[in-house]
């Protein structure tokens, strides 16, 4: 349970995980957000035709998350399906495996604005928002200071320029009083958090949780960069 | 002129030469001959042959004696260039003999710029000879009427064919010819190009069964070209890329020219070689600049200036290799490595095009190593002795782009598609196999899971003819019509205040200033900025005059040593003889480093190891060009690891690679360690994860249509499709491996980005022919490639991991 990086939001301590899921101890409670199953099909069914496997993948990376975290409760935080019909276009092996997720322990899906409904057959409890432990889970970040606020709706992304040359990658994204997640999905696309879609989000600069292999970098706001 | 020529042309034709005070040239009146005959045919001639006209003749010939029609006709002779702007300039050149001698033909160009009006009267009326490009030809092609508007097609001509050929855009023309052929059977072939090694290539890429249906002609050879290389007695340096100290002779030179062409080999060196000349021009002598980064308004502003005579020199890249004929030009400057003869030689071909007086050219080496290249350069170009790009399988990726474009204008039969697309040169050994998938990845993008049937591309009707899906899927296809991928180009603009984007100057790659922080001075358009910021596709600059401006990356040139220059230098290196033509200097450095360390036999490949500052040196001289070092270099640090002497990192030149590593590699093995098994499993593991895979994916996947550059209603920003495309090759690579767009991009990047097969060809030829020489410092030769270390960028699988460490690492700092 050490790989990450240890945060504090609001007054309860979690781990950011390299994976891009947040690891609430406390709880024993994994937050995985913006997952958009069944992406790949909705670009198809508009003619262009990404490999039908993102769900799959997405699922793989959740199943080894929860294998290695064992948690009791598992929360979506919202967009984790594309779009209102991607449930149904699930193939059934998928749909099977998202159901085993919910066994011994509790399935909350947070609605968002791309699964507004949430499931409608898969187990699990849909919900606009979730109080956790002192946390207030939802999916989209609300303007102005709301401490304990852990949401997603935004595929926070980061830039950094170095030695290596420059790299972009996903990143959660704190001030310490809240936290916006990296998207989970395979084929989730991501924004700067430099972008102003982050400004009115925190009172000071924050710091980014930079996704690397098998490590969770935190980098200072005056080393990331523009696109 | 030979005797036959009164009966090859008409009197109003033969006429017109007397009085513009010409007789036509031999290889003129032969292409007439193949004209008459019908027979597709290939000229190759100098710049300066009249080359243009002898392409238009036979068609005008023909055009200026059919019988009026009754009813209108299509499309007679179309004329293929590379360039928009060369089309625009054909035509222009057409109209003169055309209205000379009253002959009632029309010749009208399109390219992406012509108007919406002028396009729809096109259609409507097609003019006799129409002057376009290839992607205009593949929109021609996936149009519904495509079949009738060139139903009456006479002649096809090809112009700068060299050019074009090697290319995935000739893949495409190849396969839209194909076509052509199939609406107008008994059309002709023309293909016009400069100077090659090996005609019989282009024959065969021109050809719709093999070289022997492509008659050759030869136009003249003109006065063999006068090259000198500059030697600068004493002043060459040991390392650098920018003939820096040769600026004071280049300018001399220019001084003496009518005008001069200064060509270099980047963008940044261009920037370098105007400052430098302008710091030196004393006389005010109008020297201009002209690169891909600058705005199309700017080229084409230094273009016209160049055309009316007003320029004495202008510095350029590979922007200028082809186009529009200067005929003012004098003297051309190669400044630093060329490279390859077959380019020079057409670089050269620039300068007098008038072919009874030699074209002028004087090579300038940046340094030793490029004193060696240049000397061989000016010999092969001597000898006539050319390299040469090898024949290719066309891509499939393009053959994609193509099927779908069928599929738009008309139903098709499989195997009738088949047959018509094996005419085509760069595909006649398309297996059914490969074709077959090819369908499958049109339709439903070709995956192992079939769930996508209901929403393909292209599907068969009950009569088994394969059509379109909607009109949708047509528009969005023609949206993305073309072979070319080129990075999003952001704007550079002035900042105005408070940061908004002011006046624009000039374009740049994404990525171009990567290497530049913001406040980091560097040179653009000729003159010195500052960064101020990069905000969403703009670059937004400040005016920082007199500063000493960064030069970020010299790096070398995007092109590489062609295998035959190399060998030339390498049996020039080993041929103490052949020293004499070298300057006194240069010599001197080469007998020292025979003294201190060896030089190696022609066959040879001379590996020298070394301590050096607090770590130790592996230096080879493999001679292959940069990406088959860099290559080499990814894979012997992955086997210098696994014995355990801890390598640190590398760096590499067209010449020669070092590697450096915490404990002395002097005792290794070395046949052992280039041994070609490299080739295998190393090779595919970094390859799958480097970043050449996933920019070459990328490129496929838009030239395939599985991610389109645009759609209706919107512009995607291409750092979004960067970000999407890496998603999706992670994705695709986990869960079908064997799929066609991951086949392409690993044989794009094999071939063109890493130079897979040049490195095998290399490990062969060294095969127990390595000369190891233990030293106890740095030799002469080392010094050069040495010098490259903290220029260039640390490459390698952690790179990424790195810069976030380092990012990281200034949390601790100011923290601790």
């Amino acid at each position: 349970m050490t790989a990450g990086l240890a945060i504090r939001v609001g007054n309860v301590e979690a781990v950011c995980r390299p994976s891009g899921a947040l690891w609430v101890e406390s709880a024993r409670a994994l937050i995985v957000a913006d997952l958009h199953f069944e992406k790949a099909s909705a670009y198809a069914a508009r003619g262009q035709m990404l490999p039908p496997y993102d769900t799959r993948e997405t699922l793989a990376r959740l199943e080894a998350e929860t294998r290695a975290t064992e948690p009791s409760l598992l929360i979506f935080l919202g967009d984790s399906f594309h779009d209102a019909s991607a449930e149904d276009r699930l193939p059934p092996d998928e749909a099977r495996r998202i159901g085993a997720l919910a066994v011994g322990r509790r399935l909350v899906w947070i609605v968002g604005n791309h699964d507004e409904e949430g499931p409608r057959r898969l187990p699990g409890e849909s919900l606009p928002s979730f109080d956790l432990a002192g946390l207030r889970l939802v999916h989209e970040p609300r303007p102005g200071a709301e401490p304990g606020e852990i949401a997603g709706h935004l595929h926070p992304c980061a830039k950094v320029r170095g030695p290596g040359g420059t790299v972009r990658r996903r990143c959660f994204v704190t001030d310490g009083e809240r936290l916006v997640l990296p998207a989970f999905g395979a084929l989730a696309g991501g924004l700067n958090i430099r972008d102003e879609a982050f400004r009115p989000l925190f009172s000071r600069r924050p710091l980014a949780g930079v996704l690397g292999r098998g490590r969770v970098h935190p980098v200072a706001w005056a080393s990331l960069s523009d696109d | 002129m030979d005797g036959s020529a009164p009966s090859l042309l008409p009197p109003r034709f033969a006429d017109w030469f007397v009085q513009r005070g010409w007789a036509p040239r031999a290889h003129q009146l032969a292409m007439v001959e193949k004209g008459r005959e019908g027979r597709h045919a290939l000229l190759i001639a100098p710049t300066g042959g009249g080359k243009t006209l002898a392409g238009f003749l036979p068609s005008l010939i023909d055009l200026s004696t059919r019988p009026p029609a009754n009813a209108p006709r299509g499309i007679h002779t179309l004329y293929i260039s590379p360039l928009k702007a060369l089309a625009v300039d054909v035509e222009r050149n057409l109209m003169a003999p055309i209205a000379q001698m009253g002959l009632k033909v029309t010749a009208e160009s399109r390219t992406g710029d012509t108007g919406i009006s002028r396009r729809q009267r096109q259609r409507v009326k097609p003019p006799d000879i129409l002057l376009t490009t290839p992607e205009q030809l593949a929109l021609f092609c996936a149009w519904e009427g495509a079949r009738l508007y060139f139903e009456d097609l006479a002649c096809v001509i090809i112009d700068e064919v060299h050019a074009i050929w090697p290319s995935k855009r000739g893949d495409l023309l190849a396969l839209d010819m194909a076509r052509l052929l199939t609406f107008a059977p008994n059309h002709r072939r023309v293909g016009l190009s400069a100077t090659v090694e090996d005609p019989d290539v282009i024959r065969r890429w021109l050809s719709p069964g093999g070289a022997a249906e492509v008659d050759l002609v030869r136009g003249s050879g003109g006065a063999a070209p006068v090259v000198d290389v500059l030697l600068s007695e004493g002043q060459v340096p040991w390392v650098g890329h920018t003939a820096h100290h040769a600026m004071p002779e280049v300018y001399d030179a220019i001084r003496r020219a009518r005008t001069a062409l200064v060509f270099v080999n980047t963008r940044f060196q261009a920037e370098f070689a105007f400052q430098e000349l302008w710091r030196l021009n004393d006389d005010g002598l109008p020297i201009a600049l002209h690169h891909g980064s600058l705005s199309a308004e700017q080229r084409r502003k230094v273009e016209a200036a160049m055309a009316r005579g007003q320029l004495r020199a202008v510095v350029c890249t590979s922007t200028l290799d082809l186009g529009i004929d200067w005929g003012d030009v004098d003297l051309v400057i190669q400044l630093a490595s060329p490279k390859g003869a077959s380019r020079m030689v057409q670089r050269i071909g620039r300068a007098n095009h008038r072919l009874d007086e030699p074209s002028q050219a004087l090579f300038v080496p940046a340094n030793r190593f490029e004193m060696l290249e240049c000397q061989a350069a000016r010999e092969a170009i001597a000898e006539n002795a050319l390299d040469s790009d090898p024949p290719h399988q066309g891509a499939l990726d393009v053959l994609a782009q193509h099927i779908m474009g069928c599929a738009c204008s008309e139903p098709f039969d499989l195997v009738t598609l088949y047959e018509e697309v094996r005419t085509a040169g760069p595909y006649c050994e398309l297996s059914w196999e490969d074709y077959e998938q090819v369908v499958d990845f049109v339709a439903t993008g070709g995956y192992a899971l079939r769930v996508y049937d209901r929403f393909a591309r292209i599907v068969r009707r009950p009569d088994g003819q394969w059509v379109a899906r909607n009109a949708e899927t047509i528009l969005r296809h023609r949206l993305n019509v073309g072979a070319i991928v080129s990075p999003a180009m952001l704007s550079v603009r002035i900042a105005g205040r408070r940061g908004t984007a002011g006046r624009k100057i000039g374009e740049v790659e994404e990525g171009y200033l990567d290497v530049l922080e913001t406040g980091d001075t560097f040179v653009f358009a000729g003159q010195v900025w500052r960064l101020v910021a990069v905000s969403g596709m703009d670059v937004l600059v400040s005016p920082a005059p007199g500063e000493d401006a960064k030069m970020p990356s010299w790096g070398g040139s995007k092109f590489a040593l062609s295998t035959f220059l190399a060998s030339k230098v390498r049996a020039m290196m080993s041929d103490v003889h052949h020293w004499q033509v070298l300057p006194g200097d240069v010599r001197e450095w080469l007998e020292l480093q025979r003294d201190r360390s060896a030089i190696p036999d022609t066959d040879e490949m001379l590996l020298e190891t070394f301590p050096h500052g607090k770590r130790f040196f592996l230096v080879a001289y493999p001679f292959e060009g940069r990406l088959a070092h860099t290559t080499l270099c990814m894979l012997l640090t992955r086997r210098l690891d696994r014995v355990g002497v801890g390598p640190i990192g590398f760096v590499c030149n067209d010449y020669a690679l070092a590697v450096w590593s915490v404990r002395d590699m002097s005792g290794l093995d070395m046949a052992d360690l280039f041994a070609e098994d490299m080739l295998g499993d190393d090779l595919e593991t970094w390859l799958a994860e480097s970043l050449m895979m996933k920019a070459s994916f990328k490129a496929c996947a838009l030239i395939a249509g599985l991610i389109e550059r645009r759609f209706p209603g919107a512009e995607k920003s291409s750092r979004q499709i960067t970000f999407s495309t890496d998603l999706v090759y992670d994705v695709l690579r986990r869960h079908q491996p064997d799929h066609l767009l991951l086949r392409c991009a690993r044989h794009d990047a094999a071939r063109g980005l890493v130079d897979v097969e040049r490195l095998g060809q290399m490990l062969a030829r060294i095969r127990g022919k390595i000369r190891h020489v233990t030293l106890d410092h740095l030799s002469p030769f080392s010094v050069a490639v040495i010098a490259e270390i903290g220029r260039q960028r640390a490459p390698g699988e952690g790179a990424g991991e790195m810069t976030l460490e380092s990012a990281e690492a200034l949390i601790a700092e100011a923290s601790a």
